[in-house]
């Protein structure tokens, strides 16, 4: 009943709490990507269309979800921390970022490489893509935004905002293959394949996706512990930590 | 099994390079980031550490 929550809001129960949690992650990631992994190249048919090409779904579209994912998830951390002015929510945010620049990237980059030999182009203006890399964009911005600031928490107010800001960009990338006439195809899940394919591509994607999630958890975990440490090296739990030789 | 051979794995039906590519780039960057993560956790501590001893 008395189990206080704000405790672990505190970057010194938390940075324990996070070391103990990220081997755990990246196990499951791991077990998740080599199971994905044997479902998408060994059960998942040829497809009927696109021959093997299409396997590049299997990054391509948990790349795309994860980007929009972790950048929702970001806002929310962002948001926390300037309406609570809670630092560690704001480092949340700050640790998540990267990650999401990345399967921004790589959903832009397997997308390029799949639109080759299926559109005959690396790239096109659509909406679906142009929306997309403006979140990279975005996610860049904030990434400079908060390191072009030197005091901390306006960085974090700052970076805060344009995340907030950015966050109606999402729903655009989501719908635009409804919204507008794209080159983009439709939602992967009502591909139009018989029921019985569908079902192990489905599950691979999903594998995949799930594995890039919790690696995603993993990974940013890891680093905003680096951040607690960097920004805060001067203050009394870092010094207790090193001196108790903690790694 | 959806392959007769190795080769026809590999092969990927004439898409070799655009999957090949897009796993493998996938992968890369994923390795990167977890050294470039250990390898600044590391550098953090032992910057700590340094300055605790001042």
């Amino acid at each position: 009943m008395h189990m206080n929550w704000f405790k672990f809001s505190s970057p010194a129960t938390f940075y324990p709490l996070a070391g103990k949690l990220v081997p755990w992650f990246f196990w499951l990631a791991t077990l998740l990507a080599l199971v994905g992994l044997y479902v998408s190249f060994a059960l998942a048919p040829t497809d009927f269309q696109q021959g093997e090409a299409y396997r590049i779904i299997f990054v391509h579209v948990p790349a795309a979800w994860m980007s929009m994912f972790i950048y929702v998830v970001m806002a929310g951390w962002a948001a926390m921390g300037l309406a609570l002015n809670a630092r560690l929510s704001a480092m949340m945010a700050q640790a998540l970022a990267p990650t999401g620049a990345m399967f921004t990237l790589l959903a832009l980059v397997t997308g390029s490489l799949w639109g080759k030999p299926m559109w005959g182009t690396w790239w096109v203006w659509d909406a679906r893509l142009t929306s997309e890399l403006i979140l990279l964009f975005l996610y860049l911005g904030f990434m400079a935004l908060q390191s072009s600031i030197d005091d901390p928490r306006r960085a974090d107010r700052a970076g805060a905002l344009l995340a907030l800001v950015g966050v109606v960009n999402v729903p655009i990338i989501y719908f635009s293959v409804k919204w507008w006439n794209t080159l983009h195809q439709g939602s992967t899940i009502n591909m139009g394949v018989a029921p019985k394919m569908a079902a192990t591509m489905l599950l691979g994607m999903l594998l995949m996706a799930l594995a890039f999630w919790m690696y995603s958890i993993a990974v940013s975990l890891l680093r905003v512990r680096c951040i607690m440490l960097e920004r805060e090296r001067s203050s009394d739990w870092v010094k207790a930590l090193t001196a108790k030789g903690a790694k | 099994m959806q392959w007769a051979s190795w080769s026809f794995f590999f092969n990927m039906g004439g898409y070799a390079f655009y999957v090949w590519f897009s796993f493998g780039l996938t992968a890369l960057c994923v390795l990167w980031e977890v050294y470039a993560l250990r390898k600044r956790s590391r550098d953090a501590l032992h910057l700590a550490t340094l300055l605790a001893q001042d």
